[in-house]
């Protein structure tokens, strides 16, 4: 209906490797309350499926978890960090909420669209990229903040953007955290207190 | 016992009570959506806001539970304003089309803006839209309409055990559905639509049919399973325009199974409006006279002894009763209720009654299933063991078919050598029925219908002896029964005299030429074909298997159409009432049958339902008793012997088609259609 069935397509199944971790991560709860694993589980399947999980992705877990599947839909549908579309090799999602807004996230998704020639919830023609918004990530100290696939890439502007694309189209590994250089969120212009030592 | 003040008034309630129930006990209406007392608390919709005293914001009393001290108001400026500002967000996305809303005129939502409605809305920007699901051919959804309340999710997770609808997306995007294609498959399927407070689930056979306050409802009960559950009959005209449950808490609770719902739409079609006699081999339409004529004629000179009569799944008792009466007088001992050849004992009550009671499912602990599939035999029966079962610890064990019940069973076998072994203290589940404290079973048509039927009627017997099954204050011998007439019929006799033919025994005499006239009561369920030559006199209200092989049809009543008592499988006398009229020249049964008599110069002494009744207290006192079961000695029935090697087959091969008036119902054929065939035809091709 909503989008489930279109993307039915292809068995899956676990392989050994992910079960067996799968395996591990239900061994967390208590004995049949295995359906608490669904999230987890929901995410190996996500990984191992392409970066997003088909409608047989969901049956299979919610056969491993002996629930019905109406539950797992239920819950991958929930959480926007469950794909329910193929999505390209980097997703790459622009953080919009308003500090990051307010340091040029727009000026990002400008840069974005010319670099990759897809708008936003598109794929580029080789399935390199999928570009997205999304709502807050939680580094608004060094924003703005891009999230490509697990890593974030902070203190962007326009240009460094392009440049960090362009590293991931030629298969580089560009170095995740902050374009400017700065140690994790400490202010950008250096150290601003307890600069002196031994005092008190 | 927490005791609390609501809005001045001092009540005290059970602990674990909520607040809601609380304000209920004192008195105090509170409006709300999401709660319903038979599902669990959800709490989302967020309409029972009440004011508790020392909390700092309006509290929904649905989830809180009561406790001591506390000072609840439900009347105060503050709440009214809280449930205006739920109301104003719940109508936010709410189409405003009442009018053309089945819903409409009994829609929770249109009742409560009433009260907690704005005069119009603040809201500028556009509404959602949400696309129609299709579930099935019982339920339209309008899905727009939804509030997301979660009580059809609640009610398919909890009572039906059929887990499709559930909420899909989030925010404003978030959906009631299946989110894949599927179909709502379940017996109970039509009870959301009851649930479902708004215009989002309707009625699709009564769709855009009749309003609500057009209806002339009339109190009843159903005849389409054993289970007699108590219904509400609406009624426009002359015409049955819908069936609902009626709240009974022995019986159905407040669920209705669908095919009892939605099979009345079978009562417009193929109706018997009047006589017709054969003539030339056709039926031709006939006066009362000159179908009485006919049968006079017939009978003339035919010894007693070459008549019989079968009861059928319809029969009301009275019409039975004058049944039996005038075949006995006719001279015949020739006379069977057991169409399906059950092999039925009518000497001990307890025998053929559900004698644990439904309610009293859910005092047992655990249950033995034998040649049976409540699911379809009984989906009331089967919604109590299975709110029996999700409350744990109650082994449920099947010998049968295996069958897609809503509950988990250990399947113990296929037939009867899996009896003897669980009687012989040889099987596994043997010892769980020994360390029950409350163990019942439940013995299927299926079991009883076939030729060591009586054997096993026997066994299960004494099973339920050696195992403690029947002790002091609890029987656990039960008799799953499929067709409303049967216990009845059982009650007041309606079986072979001295030295008289059952099912069997009356058409093999058929075959032989021993009877030459057999009356049908509504039997459509026998094998026709095997009245050869005979002399058939049916009398019934649908032309079905029955009226198509008669020499002279009788038109009878339908269950919405007469005042009858109808016994159900616990043993429960009930009585239907007059909804609409007979059809055309259709006569309730027993009046029938009193006029027949007369003009066979055996006129039964009855002149008033009254005294019918009176003589159906005086064959079987425990037609007194109405509405309440009478508990039953446990006698001595069935007949020791060896078992057969058959495996168990359940009495119902389609839940949705058992009698004629759901086998007339275009509904029902198209929940075949959506349910059955598939089904099938999965099961043909995985062999």
């Amino acid at each position: 209906m909503s989008g489930g069935e279109a993307n039915g397509g292809a068995a899956f199944a676990f392989t050994p490797e992910v079960m067996a971790r799968a395996k591990a991560i239900i061994a967390k709860y208590p004995p049949g309350r295995q359906a608490s694993a669904v999230l987890p589980l929901l995410d190996l399947a996500q990984r191992q499926n392409g970066g997003w999980v088909s409608r047989a992705a969901m049956d299979h877990v919610a056969e491993v978890l002996e629930m019905a599947p109406i539950k797992v839909y239920e819950v991958a549908t929930f959480y926007t960090m469950f794909n329910l579309k193929p999505v390209g090799r980097h997703l790459v999602q622009l953080c919009r909420t308003t500090p990051c807004w307010l340091r040029g996230s727009e000026e990002l998704r400008y840069a974005a669209q010319q670099e990759l020639g897809v708008g936003l919830k598109q794929t580029t023609a080789d399935g390199q990229f999928t570009l997205v918004e999304v709502e807050c990530l939680g580094a608004c100290v060094n924003a703005p903040v891009v999230q490509i696939n697990d890593h974030f890439y902070e203190d962007l502007d326009a240009e460094s953007f392009r440049e960090l694309l362009r590293a991931l189209r030629r298969g580089e590994t560009p170095a995740i955290g902050s374009k400017t250089g700065r140690q994790c969120s400490a202010p950008a212009s250096g150290p601003t207190t307890l600069k002196e030592i031994g005092r008190g | 016992m927490p005791k609390l003040s609501v809005n001045g008034i001092e009540v005290e309630v059970p602990a674990g009570t909520t607040v809601l129930q609380a304000c209920e006990a004192a008195g105090a209406e509170v409006p709300r959506f999401c709660y319903h007392d038979r599902l669990s608390i959800a709490g989302n919709c967020r309409m029972c806001l009440v004011e508790v005293e020392k909390s700092p914001k309006p509290v929904a009393s649905c989830a809180m539970p009561a406790s001591e001290g506390m000072v609840v108001k439900t009347n105060t400026a503050q709440v009214k304003k809280a449930r205006e500002g739920v109301m104003e967000f719940l109508l936010i996305n709410h189409p405003l089309d009442c009018p053309i809303c089945d819903q409409g005129g009994e829609c929770d939502l249109q009742d409560q803006a009433m009260t907690y409605g704005r005069h119009a809305s603040r809201f500028d920007e556009g509404k959602r839209a949400v696309k129609d699901k299709d579930i099935g051919p019982l339920i339209k959804t309008i899905m727009t309409r939804c509030i997301h309340c979660t009580r059809c999710i609640r009610f398919g997770e909890e009572v039906a055990g059929v887990e499709v609808l559930g909420l899909t997306g989030r925010g404003e995007h978030m959906e009631v559905g299946p989110y894949v294609e599927a179909v709502v498959n379940t017996e109970l399927s039509g009870n959301i639509i009851d649930l479902c407070p708004v215009g989002a689930l309707t009625s699709k056979p009564y769709e855009f049919h009749a309003r609500s306050w057009e209806l002339v409802k009339t109190e009843s009960i159903d005849v389409l399973d054993a289970v007699g559950a108590n219904i509400r009959v609406d009624t426009r005209g002359a015409e049955v325009m819908r069936i609902l449950p009626r709240l009974n808490e022995d019986v159905n609770e407040e669920w209705l199974a669908d095919k009892s719902r939605f099979a009345c739409d079978g009562l417009k079609k193929r109706r018997l409006d009047r006589c017709f006699v054969r003539r030339h081999g056709k039926l031709e339409p006939a006066s009362w006279d000159e179908a009485f004529g006919a049968i006079a004629e017939r009978l003339r000179g035919v010894a007693g002894n070459r008549i019989a009569a079968f009861a059928g799944d319809l029969a009301d008792a009275e019409a039975m009763l004058l049944l039996k009466e005038l075949i006995t007088a006719l001279g015949s001992p020739h006379m069977d209720c057991r169409q399906d050849g059950a092999k039925l004992d009518a000497s001990s009550r307890a025998g053929y009654l559900f004698n644990t009671t439904i309610a009293g499912i859910e005092r047992a602990d655990a249950c033995l299933l034998i040649g049976t599939n409540p699911r379809w035999e009984a989906p009331l029966v089967n919604a109590r063991l299975r709110k029996r079962w999700r409350r744990g610890g109650f082994a449920i064990g099947l010998i049968g078919e295996p069958r897609e019940l809503t509950y988990k069973y250990s399947q113990l076998g296929a037939g009867p050598q899996t009896l003897a072994e669980i009687a012989n203290d040889r099987h596994a589940f043997a010892a769980t029925l020994k360390a029950a404290k409350a163990p019942m079973l439940i013995l299927g048509q299926g079991a009883l219908a076939r030729p060591d039927g009586a054997q096993i009627l026997a066994a299960a017997r004494q099973l339920a002896l050696d195992f403690g099954l029947v002790r002091e204050g609890w029987n656990g011998f039960n008799v799953l029964h499929g067709a409303a007439a049967r216990v009845g019929g059982l009650d007041l006799g309606f079986v072979p005299g001295q030295g008289g033919r059952d099912v069997a025994g009356i058409l093999d005499g058929v075959q032989s030429g021993a009877i030459e006239i057999v009356y049908l009561l509504g039997a459509d369920e026998i094998d026709t074909a095997r009245l050869g030559g005979a002399f058939v006199i049916y009398q019934g209200h649908h032309g079905d298997a029955g009226a198509s092989r008669a020499d002279v049809v009788l038109p009878g009543a339908a269950y919405t159409e007469k005042s009858a008592t109808y016994v159900n499988l616990e043993g429960r006398p009930q009585r239907t009432r007059r909804a609409i009229h007979p059809l055309g020249e259709a006569r309730e049964d027993w009046k029938i049958l009193r006029a027949l008599s007369e003009a066979l110069g055996r006129k039964l002494p009855y002149d008033t339902v009254e005294a019918v009744r009176q003589r159906l207290g005086v064959v079987a006192p425990s037609f007194r008793a109405l509405g309440r079961v009478e508990p039953a000695a446990f006698g001595n029935f069935g007949s020791p012997g060896p078992l057969g090697s058959e495996p168990f087959k359940s009495a119902i091969a389609n839940y949705y088609m058992t009698d004629p008036i759901s086998r007339a119902s275009p509904t029902m054929a198209q929940c075949v259609e959506a349910f059955v065939a598939p089904a099938q035809t999965k099961t043909g091709t995985h062999g």
